[in-house]
């Protein structure tokens, strides 16, 4: 896996992802851009940044042992125990069929010794992790239909060979694409917190570290690794740091007052782009180490916010992003 | 042992060497160009040069996920009695090369997916109860059979691959010498290839001055030019093998020229005293970038037609970005079968008989133990009931034919462009593509082809002049040659004419009324003969029968423009495409 802080530039990309990893509850993070600007690697590098979370031993959606209500074996077990691990980043791959997707009955348990015994999809193994879809904009309708259920209500439903399995499916989408590819639907783009425009680097001396730097990585893949773990570390306390910092970090009136002029000013939809403005000025500020959230983390915060919820104006030629960039300019 | 064999003068050759001694790290080659003897015997060469055993995996167009990525084999399966998977395609190429026929029709999830199995070396299949990454690493030879410029290798694809050949130009490639021993040193010397940084440098810096956006270009390039070190037995890049480099896999990419004056300056930069006098010697001298060779030969291999179209742009960041992304943007969405997916409810839809079977068979034993006595015979249960899933929503491009003349006065222009405008919003709903014709003078012209790019639509159409005599029945040919094309490209067109009816000048360019209305009757009637949906919109201040008759030869519903609101239109158009 290329290290996440070997990644040259593009440091919105990395701040949004840091972002989502300190505060799940804003929802994942889209990447729209040009080729080759290195996002599903950022997107595969973030699993290695994330802190251990606690889960039931064998307990195949990785319940919480605090929390979670996971009707399998090893929850219900008495005995039951707990151990740390890696939260898991699920790679959606195009091609995938649903029963993949949900889980569906062992294939191998059902024609050799006919048992129903259920075979979990990537939907349990994204629990309380991320899910990430690259070339979000290929994946089939059927699919992307399955996944915004699934992803509205937190839960997974499988019926099967008379056989029903309900587990907990509360998973941050990640996605990555190219608009050229086709646009995406509006209920899908909707389902991501925040959403970042890539766009190409043309600094020589940035594409050349980055060149550099694929060349080492493919040569020794460990060595790499190990020579920026250090830097990843780091990466990783500051998330959890942020994390822990997060309750104590008080939005005051005047944030919140900024916060909802912004999105009236932009006519974002609904709340959701209000609440997500704020809870990213909130882990940004969480994740720089300050002290309380000003204008200035808004400011920072609001074009990843919002740029995606804006109504479509399909003849204004200027971007989202320099539609909230002028808003913000003229409110802060 | 070092070798020091020359690299072959021919690019085709050179690109065939290279191919064979590093087929996963260039990616590929795009062949463009139609079938023949030419084409066999450099593919036969490439094979040749291949390690003997080397997978040499076709990919039939039109292939589907599961023969891509492999599943469950369904006969195996029922005969063993436990599941057996079979391979996909990909996993076969591993070690080997991909080739994918008719590579200009290849679908997007199509390219996309063989374009992840590139980018991560290995084959994730999620499938038919199946779950495993299984490592692959190939190499593409795309063969590109398609004749208009925006048929072509799927962009994911060719991002992703290092050389495109004309297939024309493999006339003169040499004779096959037995170089696959050659190859295979050169292959176990390449890991130790060294490139120097400022060859990096040079390299990335060619790739910005050419417009190429991608990093994956540069990596590609260097790549290149390592397996050519290799070859020569060299353990390290050097600027000749740069410069080969850069013009195999720059070339093709070139979306501009490089602006002389900045190269100049930014070399200038780089060189501490700027003294002109010295400059000869400076760019001999080891420090100095030699991106100005590699430029060179960048700019030696750019195709003729392409020198010329880049130098006329005036401005080429723009090109970079708005124009070219367009127009390489293409659907292949061509209303064909696209798969299956499991489905309850079958009104309306095709079952997928294998698929149903598929789904049914593991679960056969356990069926048969729950109903006992209904041995022998298929237990097949709704849940099993898989469809063939059909391109969902076949594409709109909407054909914008305007009338521009003089008789659409400056006024009534601006309202029939008001009136498109209105109906882009919609077009924009429904994801439609737009094209737009206008015709005026003794001519039509085709202001923009299908695009998605709106405000495009909307910019041209600004920019539209108005004024001149009525082409009408030009106009409707040109709409009639451009419906054919978006036929072609698997989506249906819709004819929307913004005219007052009043035509007058005919098809050989001569003026009288009479004549010009006989013309675009019968240009009319072509459109209808060929099925076309059209719509007018009668455009004059009063309705008058004769843009009525000319809808009718068209077989198009007419909307007169006083009433015509763009819910109205829109309405029309939708249950025209229906």
């Amino acid at each position: 896996m290329f290290p996440f802080s070997a990644i040259v530039g593009q440091d919105d990309m990395k701040q949004a992802l840091m972002i989502a990893a300190v505060d799940r509850s804003i929802g994942g993070v889209l990447l729209f851009g040009d080729r080759g600007t290195g996002k599903s690697t950022a997107i595969r590098a973030l699993a290695s940044l994330l802190p251990k979370m606690r889960a039931v031993t064998g307990c195949p959606y990785s319940a919480d042992p605090e929390v979670d209500h996971c009707h399998c074996d090893h929850c219900a077990s008495p005995k039951r125990k707990s151990r740390l691990v890696p939260v898991p980043v699920v790679d959606l791959p195009l091609g995938v069929t649903e029963d993949r997707v949900v889980g569906a009955l062992d294939i191998e348990r059902a024609l050799v010794h006919g048992e129903k015994a259920f075979d979990p999809g990537l939907l349990a193994r994204a629990n309380r992790g991320f899910l990430y879809i690259d070339e979000v904009n290929l994946l089939e309708d059927h699919i992307v239909d399955l996944l915004l259920d699934v992803a509205a209500s937190g839960e997974n439903l499988v019926e099967r060979e008379g056989l029903s399995i309900r587990h907990p499916a509360r998973f941050v989408l990640v996605g990555s694409g190219n608009p050229e590819e086709g646009e995406l639907r509006p209920q899908l783009i909707d389902r991501f917190g925040l959403a970042v425009e890539v766009v190409t680097s043309k600094d020589v001396k940035g594409r050349v570290e980055v060149i550099r730097r694929r060349d080492a990585y493919e040569r020794d893949p460990a060595g790499f690794a190990k020579k920026w773990s250090r830097a990843d570390g780091r990466l990783r306390r500051r998330i959890v740091k942020a994390r822990e910092r997060l309750d104590d970090l008080e939005l005051d009136d005047d944030i919140l007052a900024k916060s909802a002029e912004i999105c009236m000013a932009l006519g974002t939809d609904g709340s959701r782009g209000e609440l997500t403005l704020m809870r990213a000025a909130r882990a940004f500020a969480a994740l720089a180490g300050d002290e309380a959230v000003t204008l200035e983390h808004l400011r920072q915060v609001a074009p990843m916010a919002l740029s995606h919820r804006l109504r479509r104006d399909p003849l204004d030629e200027s971007s989202a992003g320099a539609r909230v960039a002028r808003v913000i300019e003229r409110l802060l | 042992m070092s070798n020091a064999a020359p690299l072959p003068s021919n690019d085709a050759d050179m690109i065939r060497l290279l191919l064979a001694i590093n087929p996963d790290g260039l990616g590929g080659v795009c062949l463009r160009g139609l079938s023949g003897p030419e084409r066999d015997a450099w593919v036969h060469g490439l094979i040749g040069a291949l390690p003997e055993g080397t997978p040499w995996i076709k990919v039939p167009i039109n292939v589907g996920q599961d023969r891509l990525l492999g599943g469950l084999d369904f006969a195996a399966t029922m005969a063993a009695g436990k599941p057996v998977f079979a391979k996909g395609l990909l996993e076969s190429a591993d070690t080997g090369v991909l080739n994918l026929a008719m590579a200009e029709r290849v679908d997007a999830a199509t390219a996309a997916i063989v374009a992840q199995a590139l980018d991560q070396r290995a084959v994730r299949v999620e499938r038919d109860g199946i779950a495993a990454t299984r490592p692959s690493r190939f190499g593409i030879v795309a063969f590109d059979e398609g004749l208009e410029d925006d048929e072509r290798l799927p962009d994911v694809l060719a991002e992703r691959i290092a050389f495109r050949l004309d297939a024309a130009s493999l006339a003169d490639a040499g004779e096959v010498a037995a170089i696959r021993d050659a190859v295979g040193r050169a292959r176990s010397r390449l890991p130790d290839v060294r490139t120097p940084s400022a060859i990096i440098e040079a390299l990335v810096a060619a790739a910005l001055s050419f417009g190429i956006d991608s990093v994956r270009a540069e990596l590609l390039a260097v790549e290149a030019a390592r397996t050519m070190a290799a070859w020569r037995g060299k353990s390290e890049v050097d600027e000749a093998a740069a410069a080969d480099a850069a013009r195999l896999v720059y070339a093709w990419r070139a979306t501009r020229l490089p602006a002389e004056a900045t190269d100049e300056e930014q070399r200038n930069d780089e060189d501490d005293p700027p003294d002109e006098q010295d400059d000869e010697t400076r760019s001999a001298g080891e420090d100095t970038l030699p991106d100005d060779v590699i430029v060179d030969a960048v700019r030696a291999a750019l195709p003729d037609g392409l020198l010329e179209a880049l130098a006329a742009d005036a401005s080429p960041r723009r090109a970079a970005s708005g124009g070219r992304s367009e127009s390489r943007t293409r659907s292949r969405r061509r209303g064909r079968p696209i798969g299956v997916k499991p489905s309850t409810d079958l009104a309306g839809s095709r079952l997928n008989l294998l698929a149903t079977l598929k789904a049914a068979a593991p679960w056969q034993t356990l069926r048969r133990r729950e109903t006992a006595g209904s041995s022998g015979r298929l237990a097949l249960r709704k849940e099993d009931l898989h469809v063939t899933r059909f391109e969902d929503n076949v594409e709109t491009a909407t054909i914008f034919l305007v009338d521009a003349s003089g008789s659409q006065a400056a006024q009534r222009l601006a309202e029939v462009k008001g009136a498109i405008e209105l109906l882009l919003a919609d077009c924009y709903v429904r994801r439609d593509h737009v094209a737009l014709i206008a015709f005026r003078r003794d001519e039509a012209e085709t202001l923009l082809p299908p695009t998605r790019a709106l405000a495009r639509v909307k910019r041209s159409l600004a920019a539209l002049p108005g004024g001149g005599a009525t082409p009408l029945a030009t106009g409707l040919d040109r709409a009639r040659d451009l419906a054919t094309s978006v036929t072609r490209h698997g989506r249906v067109p819709v004819i929307v004419l913004l005219t007052d009816g009043r035509a007058n000048v005919a098809r050989d360019g001569s003026t009288g009324a009479e004549a010009a209305s006989d013309d675009a009757l019968k240009a009319a009637r072509l459109l209808r003969a060929e099925g076309f949906r059209a719509l007018l919109v009668d455009t004059s201040r009063r309705p008058r029968p004769r843009a009525r008759e000319l809808a009718d030869a068209m077989g198009a519903s007419y909307v007169p423009l006083p009433f015509a609101d763009a819910a109205k239109i829109s309405a029309t158009v939708r249950s025209n495409v229906a």
